[in-house]
């Protein structure tokens, strides 16, 4: 590993010389070192994701010295209370983040929340898909709206972490599907398998995951997938969206990246030209592919609607759940 | 896949030079902590956990296994050489071992309990390779209502096992139950116990009150004791290649060892500990000389030196293919898992086989390096003992410290550490067992998140427990258990009564 990292950093070194010469023409950005706090332990999406983005940021040249800080703790709310506290106005923090955060502050009842953020852009996202055990007598995504509808707590959905992607997606389905929000029957399990093994030994209904993680079981006939929650079918996976089935949906649990407040105009800019720069360099390609993340890149005032639009979707559901008063 | 196939995978993993060296080291410290009285498998795993925590999990695996392997070889060489046991599995070896050592017989103790591990830990891990892929078929029966009732079994055996006191192993586990109730509710999202804290709603962190618990309570402890070292080493003397007869009378012995040592393993509680006695029991009374025991009888090393490395081989089992930790070591090690975002159960074997049967594989591996470590060089690691005991815990202080800020870069979780340990401290000067509190700060997590996932599945149906057929097996056999001991005392108490009114 140590090796790896050696040659990574010897490649970057080279890189930066090779376009030290080119970047004399484009307007120099006074970043001698940058942060990018992720909100999670090592090892997880948003840690992933923050390492990435050091590795793009850094093969640009733009930046001197990138360095990643895991804040780990409540959905990210921890991480997000450092943005908001002691990085306000300091122009080389950036923080990863994403839907689930959006629904940690409201559970949390965290005081921070991403109003208290520069936002900078969306970078990548997953859908997630829904599925039901090989063997069973639910065929279809509408056989499942039918049960839904006569009993919605006769369907024991299997999911991630209680107000996470998946149980906001459960929340979503049952109101599209006119079943009563209040009585879901959703069953948080903690990751690592753990829901993947309840859906498959039948011991709840249905299933909810974010596609490349039981993508393997999916193929192998073991889970039956009933529907993507896309807005339109994704190259390279045969899973009908939930739209073209009739049920009005479509979520991704995406992430992104933000900068603490307090920032002028012109420091945002920045940022965002930093960040842009990043996301369409090599590196960060070969990690998309890598990876399989769907590239949702959207930067600036845009996402920024976007994440006001999602706390309102994200805050009704989990009002609708009884997760939040 | 088939079992030799994934095992052969699992070699070309466990062979690899990094995975070699890992499994080296895991070995050597273990064989290192196994000799030092007072510094266990438990303690070691815990103290690694944050340094391991950016390393591959499949390299870090293979070296705890490794240590936990090696802990239990280490420890007969201080039962039989300073009559004072490395661990607690092998009390009752200081007992034979160390009049052996006394006659001028230490080297054919040492070569007994070396090669009795060896053989034990071999056949063990063989048990592990068939019986896992069996378990993992099984495992997959397990919903949250059966996985409930395995946690009560587990529960059952717990508290009234792992200390001598009743009352103080029970508020040892309860203590651990709080602890496991601060953070974040699974369920519902919500926090609690968390006094309004940012940084407890995360949970505390089970390896900051595995380190605080066992290495800094432990160092604390050793530090208000005066008088820290005992004890006398006895020379090694004889040859290390044992006579014939020794080999006659040495071989039974370790077989039946494993048999006893290999299931009382896998069971919920069942530890190292009880199957050396039973094993040291069944030795005297199969034994055609009987009167040689407390003399130094060569079948009292070699039978429970089998059985506690058995034993370990049987912890793996329901570790791996269940998730379900049935000692100290094993909780911690489950805490590693926790650490990687992997959970032990049935898909552990399909996601992360690589890990899985490599691991395995370095088991095989691993016990032909102890036994290469241990038995030839058996006098250098006795050295070990000569470190002044100020510098070892002060090392062990200075890691915990250092290895607990590395996991989170936080300093409240320094805080809780010293505050953990200093709790750990008072526990052992007024001889509060400490495994029950880890285990129940595991356990009770696990156990009350399937107890309520279990009910919300069936819409708040409690018959659920006793309706699933698995559910109600266990729960009868933790019944059992439960009750079992009770009704035997009452019994026993009663025959006295009868005989003594006779």
């Amino acid at each position: 590993m140590n090796r790896r990292t050696l040659i990574a950093s010897a490649v970057a070194l080279l890189l930066a010389g090779g376009l030290s010469l080119n970047l004399a023409s484009t307007p120099a950005l006074a970043l001698d070192e940058l942060r990018i706090i992720a909100p999670a332990a090592p090892g997880g999406g948003w840690d992933q994701t923050a390492r990435a983005m050091q590795e793009a940021v850094q093969s640009g040249g733009a930046v001197k010295a990138v360095t990643v800080e895991n804040v780990p703790g409540a959905g990210g709310t921890v991480g997000l209370a450092q943005l908001a506290g002691q990085e306000q106005g300091k122009d080389n923090v950036l923080m990863v983040n994403g839907l689930v955060m959006v629904g940690a502050i409201l559970t949390n009842k965290s005081a921070v929340t991403l109003e208290n953020t520069t936002p900078i852009a969306r970078l990548t996202g997953e859908y997630e898909v829904i599925v039901v055990p090989g063997s069973s007598e639910l065929k279809t995504l509408a056989d499942l709206v039918a049960k839904l509808k006569a009993d919605p707590g006769a369907v024991a959905w299997g999911g991630g972490s209680a107000g996470g992607t998946d149980h906001i997606l459960a929340g979503l389905v049952a109101k599209a599907s006119g079943a009563d929000v209040s009585k879901l029957n959703y069953v948080p399990f903690s990751g690592g398998g753990e829901a993947l093994a309840a859906v498959m030994g039948g011991h709840v209904v249905a299933g909810i995951s974010g596609y490349s993680e039981w993508e393997g079981q999916i193929k192998s006939g073991e889970l039956r997938a009933l529907g993507i929650s896309a807005p339109e079918r994704v190259a390279g996976i045969d899973i009908p969206t939930l739209k073209e089935q009739g049920v009005d949906v479509e979520l991704a649990n995406w992430r992104a990246i933000v900068a603490p407040p307090g920032l002028t105009d012109e420091q945002k800019q920045a940022l965002l030209a930093t960040v842009d720069a990043a996301v369409k360099s090599d590196s960060w390609k070969k990690v998309l592919a890598a990876k399989n993340w769907t590239d949702l890149y959207l930067p600036g005032d845009d996402f920024t609607k976007l994440v006001a639009a999602e706390n309102v979707r994200v805050t009704e559901i989990l009002k609708g759940i009884g997760l939040v008063q | 896949m088939d079992v030799l196939a994934s095992l052969l995978q699992g070699f070309a993993t466990a062979l690899t030079p990094m995975n070699l060296m890992w499994c080296l080291l895991g070995t050597t410290l273990g064989t290192a902590i196994g000799i030092l009285p007072g510094i266990g498998p438990a303690l070691t795993i815990a103290l690694l956990l944050p340094i391991t925590a950016k390393l591959d999990p499949t390299g870090a695996f293979i070296m705890f296994a490794g240590l936990y392997y090696g802990a239990m070889y280490g420890s007969s060489t201080t039962s039989i050489l300073l009559n004072t046991p490395g661990e607690s599995g092998s009390i009752i070896t200081a007992v034979e071992g160390n009049v052996m050592a006394k006659n001028g017989r230490g080297a054919a103790a040492l070569a007994t309990a070396a090669i009795g591990s060896f053989v034990a830990g071999t056949l063990g891990t063989i048990a592990i390779t068939f019986l896992a892929p069996l378990f993992v078929k099984l495992a997959l029966l397990f919903g949250p209502a059966e996985y409930f009732a395995l946690m009560v079994l587990a529960f059952t055996t717990v508290s009234a096992l792992l200390g001598s006191s009743l009352p103080r192993g029970l508020t040892s586990l309860l203590l651990g139950l709080a602890i496991g109730l601060v953070g974040t509710d699974v369920l519902t999202g919500q926090p609690r116990l968390t006094f309004d804290i940012l940084s407890l709603l995360r949970g505390i962190d089970i390896v900051v009150v595995a380190v605080g618990l066992f290495a800094v309570g432990e160092a604390l402890y050793m530090a208000s004791r005066p008088d820290m070292r005992a004890g006398e080493i006895v020379p090694i003397r004889g040859s290390i290649f044992m006579t014939a007869d020794e080999w006659r009378r040495s071989w039974k012995p370790w077989l039946r060892g494993t048999a006893l040592g290999f299931p009382f393993g896998a069971l919920p509680a069942g530890g190292t500990e009880i199957p050396t006695f039973l094993s040291y029991f069944l030795e005297k009374r199969m034994s055609k000389k009987p009167e040689e025991f407390g003399k130094g009888a060569i079948e009292g090393v070699a039978g429970p030196e089998a059985a506690n490395n058995a034993a370990v081989a049987g912890v793996l089992v329901p570790l791996l293919t269940l998730g379900l930790p049935t000692s100290a070591t094993a909780a911690i090690l489950l805490a590693a898992f926790e650490q990687y975002n992997l959970k032990p159960g049935p898909l552990l074997f399909s996601s992360s086989s690589t890990l899985v049967w490599g691991l395995i594989a370095s088991l095989y591996i691993g016990n032909v390096m102890l036994l290469i470590l241990n038995l030839p060089l058996a006098g250098l690691w006795v050295r070990l003992l000569s470190i002044p005991q100020p510098l070892l815990y002060g090392g062990i202080l200075l890691f915990s410290t250092l290895g607990v800020y590395s996991l989170n870069n936080s300093t409240f979780d320094l805080v809780l550490l010293f505050l953990v340990g200093i709790l750990g401290f008072l526990m052992r000067r007024y001889d509060f067992p400490v495994a029950p509190c880890i285990i129940g700060l595991i356990l009770g997590r696990l156990a009350e998140a399937q107890f309520r996932r279990a009910l919300t599945i069936s819409q708040g149906d409690a018959s659920v427990f006793f309706t699933h057929p698995l559910s109600l097996a266990l729960l009868i056999i933790a019944a059992l258990v439960f009750v079992g001991p009770l009704f035997y005392r009452w019994r026993a108490a009663k025959l006295q009564s009868v005989k003594a009114a006779g």
